[in-house]
């Protein structure tokens, strides 16, 4: 975790972020104001409609979910030293895993149940995923090939792949659609809708599905092998100091290889959130960008499950908000969205430490000011 | 009188509590060479800096050609016509000689025209000198000693008249410095100052006119070169030491006071022992042979180094940093595979094929303080406890199978901590917010509360306060004493006289020497270090 030592680290963690939250945010009113709208009902309904139903909320969660995927998948890589990017691709591997899975099932197996279906699926999800971040973590670990630029090229194979796939092997005989066969009903993953009536409670159908408590888990997964695993700790010290590592006796391209391995599973996971839970069946570009956006998710989660957990809740939260301004509001088309998601990924990323020396000044003067016995 | 070149007057510098130059005065002059000699810490490298705009003095004067100047800056000490070869190129590989040249001097923006403009300038003027450089070859194809006349030219194109030598042959072959100075003759006759930084007596008196021993911070000699000898700049480079060594231990009241030894009284390196010794001596804990180590540049950073370590006695290695220590402790320790050499720890051997890991290295009871304290040693954003287990993480009390057992590395850490008295006693504590005799106890403890036979030591107490100081000492004599074997690597000649049994000086990555500690006198170890005597 990158962390600003001049700062103390309730200020790092907590003040800096909602800091550069609030600079975005009073530039993205700028911009509403600019296009002619009135920045605070808009910024209102925005949270409204992400908050303000149940229906709101689930469609938030359910963004949520693929977020927190894909901002683990680069925080994990990061804390190896390494800027994993193809979280793109990587995704949309997970989600050819998993449907692979299913459609094996469908062809020579049918009739397994959900119970050995749905951890087959999340499995190949995971493998996949963590296969195709394989290889460029083999050619930076031996060949010293720089990982952002192999991540990138591979996220235009993994499309490609998708692309061949999809129209030439698995496509569903019958249709012009890109799309493979619809899965087995046990071959999906339950939506918390269902699992709701099922206790009774009354809740709108929404892709919202148990994916999002694999999500859950795999926080605290990441957490837990990150500071209470050995793996953990020698990721970090690769990552932190290499010259130490080496000296400890750690081997960097077993740290390497192990980094982008979990990390290509965390992105993988973001197909059972799509396929298995929502689409049931193979699709093209069901990723929609959201390997991107987990770059930005953990940046500004500063690379800690804990603050991925709450950025990629607000990105869930644009998303969703965005989408029922883009409904709701005449004039405001998505890519207002995308601009506020920029305008933060640029305050929280690229601009962060730009408070860090005001603040910094502040604080001394602060605890300076206390000590002297001027400020009450 | 000869016109003065350059002349700094009562030039005083202080680095905090470090008063690296005291009133220094030189005087240059024009057209010589004048040679600037002393260890490390003897505070040239800092007045060279000083000349070159890198620092500013605190007090003093600087006049260049019989002006005063302020030289605020490397572009001011340009501009007064100091030029500066580092010993360090500051080159671009990628890029080749002529755009290197060019490169933060561009007169215009219209680069072709400037390149040919240069290109003119240069092949005149490595008419003159004879310093000859291919000028469209990448930096990174050219040999060392090409690299350097290039950086010799780069100071000359800009109008330098003084130009600064730092360690220069420190990267070359024997045959590169004949033709290094054979150069530099040149440049004097055509009217070039030239100002030697080195520790290498033997180059001093064969090409320089005039020389300047400098000692903690003052000049301690200034004589014509005619007038004085090797003996003579040995002696005053090293100045008068009192090798306590032994005779110190054995008196001091060390943490098992005059306590009982294993070993007899002769010491394991008498082996016509005295009458009575009954002992056999005991075989080596290490044994190295012909150790050699070949830098990305091909330099040869060890150059054939064979060393014994025994139970119960503390080698000091001695010499002017630079010289392949730091590299005979990370081949030593498992970091750098050498291109030839043999290795033997505890009976296991080891050849470039299949060295030492820093792994293995702790599994035959190795332990190394790295010289590295920031980068090596410690992780530092990582919290005391953490850093407390650099290298013994993956050992079975410190956790079982995946999970890392926090609370008995918490309690190792508290444990380091008491024993060694590094403050503050906080195991959660950010590794970067001790202070640099914390850090280094606590690593000192990692390495010892390990249990090793042999500690490689670099540079155990650089940086680090006085109280701390005596305290690592007594610890490394307690390892000795209970028949562990100490490597010491040290820059500080006090702290090698002060500690070992014998002493190994390192020169030009070879052994120059090795003296008991009773023969460690000035004159001989001044001429080992200044690399007199191979």
């Amino acid at each position: 975790m990158s962390t600003n030592a001049s700062l103390p680290r309730w200020m790092d963690l907590l003040l800096l972020p909602l800091m550069n939250l609030a600079l975005a945010m009073a530039v993205a009113s700028a911009v509403v104001w600019a296009i002619g709208l009135e920045p605070g009902p808009v910024i209102g309904l925005l949270f409204k409609g992400a908050w303000g139903s149940a229906s709101g909320i689930s469609y938030t969660l359910y963004y949520t979910t693929t977020f927190v995927f894909t901002g683990l998948a680069v925080a994990v890589a990061f804390h190896a030293g390494l800027f994993n990017i193809g979280g793109e691709g990587q995704a949309a591997m997970g989600g050819l895993g998993t449907g692979l899975v299913a459609l094996a099932a469908l062809q020579w197996m049918p009739g397994l149940p959900a119970t050995i279906l749905v951890p087959a699926m999340v499995l190949g999800a995971m493998l996949f995923g963590a296969a195709w971040a394989a290889v460029p973590g083999a050619l930076q670990a031996w060949r010293g090939s720089h990982v952002v630029i192999t991540t990138i090229m591979f996220n235009f194979l993994a499309a490609a792949l998708m692309g061949y796939l999809l129209v030439e092997v698995l496509k569903e005989p019958g249709t012009m659609d890109l799309q493979s066969r619809a899965f087995e009903p046990a071959a999906r993953m339950p939506g918390v809708h269902e699992c709701l009536l099922a206790l009774g409670v009354d809740w709108p159908a929404t892709p919202l599905n148990l994916t999002a408590v694999l999500a859950v888990l795999a926080i605290a997964a990441a957490w837990w092998l990150l500071w209470k695993s050995r793996s953990g700790y020698d990721l970090r010290a690769s990552g932190h100091a290499p010259a130490a590592a080496q000296y400890a006796g750690i081997d960097p391209r077993r740290q390497v290889m192990l980094a982008m391995l979990v990390s290509g599973a965390f992105a993988g996971l973001v197909g059972v959130n799509e396929i298995a839970g929502v689409h049931q069946r193979l699709l093209p570009d069901f990723v929609a960008g959201a390997g991107f956006a987990g770059i930005a998710v953990s940046l500004i989660g500063r690379n800690h499950p804990l603050g991925i957990a709450l950025a990629s809740l607000l990105f869930g939260t644009l998303y969703q908000g965005g989408a029922e301004l883009a409904f709701e509001v005449p004039g405001f088309s998505r890519d207002m969205v995308f601009t506020l998601q920029g305008l933060i990924v640029l305050f929280a990323g690229a601009l962060s430490t730009v408070l860090v020396g005001p603040l910094a000044r502040l604080h001394r003067r602060w605890s300076s000011g206390a000590a002297q016995g001027v400020w009450p | 009188m000869t016109a003065c070149a350059v002349r700094m007057r009562g030039i005083h510098k202080r680095f905090g509590a470090v008063h690296a130059n005291r009133g220094v005065n030189l005087t240059v002059a024009a057209g010589s060479v004048h040679g600037i000699v002393g260890e490390n810490g003897a505070g040239k490298s800092t007045l060279m800096s000083i000349l070159y705009g890198f620092y500013q003095a605190d007090e003093g004067s600087i006049e260049v050609d019989g002006r005063e100047v302020r030289i605020r800056d490397s572009r001011e000490a340009m501009a007064a016509g100091v030029g500066m070869v580092h010993q360090h190129f500051m080159l671009v590989d990628t890029m080749s000689a002529l755009d290197n040249m060019l490169l933060g001097a561009e007169p215009t923006w219209r680069l072709h025209s400037a390149r040919a403009e240069l290109r003119r300038r240069l092949c005149a003027l490595m008419e003159q000198t004879g310093l000859q450089v291919r000028l469209d070859v990448a930096v990174e194809d050219l040999p060392v000693g090409e690299r350097q006349r290039l950086e010799i030219l780069k100071a000359l194109v800009r109008g330098a008249k003084v130009l600064i030598l730092d360690e220069p042959t420190a990267v070359l072959t024997p045959d590169e410095t004949t033709a290094l100075f054979a150069a530099l003759r040149g440049l004097r006759e055509r009217g070039t100052t030239l100002l030697l930084i080195t520790h290498k007596l033997k180059e001093i008196m064969s090409l320089c006119d005039r020389v300047t021993v400098m000692r903690a911070g003052e000049v301690v000699l200034e004589r014509e070169i005619a007038q004085t000898n090797i003996d003579d700049l040995a002696q005053a480079m090293v100045g008068r030491r009192v090798a306590t060594g032994r005779r110190a231990a054995a008196t001091d009241d060390g943490p098992r006071g005059t306590a009982h030894r294993p070993m007899p009284a002769g010491g394991p390196h008498r082996e016509d022992a005295a009458v009575g010794a009954t002992e056999v001596t005991p075989g080596p804990l290490m044994k190295a042979e012909g150790l050699r180590w070949l830098d990305p540049l091909g330099v040869p950073r060890l150059d054939g180094v064979s060393l014994v370590l025994r139970p119960g006695e503390i080698v000091g290695v001695a010499g002017v940093s630079g010289n392949g220590q730091t590299e005979l402790l990370d081949v030593l320790s498992g970091l750098k595979v050498p291109t030839e050499g043999r290795l033997s720890v505890d009976g296991e051997g080891f050849s470039p094929a299949l060295w030492i890991t820093p792994a293995r290295a702790r599994e035959l009871r190795v332990a190394h303080v790295p010289e590295d304290r920031l980068h090596r040693a410690l992780v530092l954003p990582f919290a005391a406890w953490e850093s407390a287990v650099l290298g013994y993480q993956q050992q079975q009390r410190f956790g079982r199978w995946a999970w890392m057992r926090r609370s008995a590395m918490r309690a190792a850490t508290a444990e380091m901590m008491d024993l060694y008295d590094v403050r503050p006693r906080n195991p959660d504590l950010r590794s970067s917010k001790f202070s640099g005799g914390n850090q280094q106890k606590l690593v000192l403890a990692r390495e010892a509360q390990a249990g090793p036979r042999v500690m490689l030591v670099g540079q155990p107490t650089r940086g680090v306060d006085i109280g701390a100081i005596e305290f690592i000492h007594a610890r490394l004599r307690a390892h000795r004493d209970a028949g562990g074997a100490v490597l010491v690597v040290s820059s500080e000649l006090d702290e090698i006289l002060a500690i070992s049994d014998r002493v190994i000086v390192m020169n030009a990555g070879r052994v120059a020497g090795e003296l008991p500690i009773e023969d460690c006198h000035e004159a001989a170890l001044g001429r080992l270090m200044g690399g007199a005597v191979h």
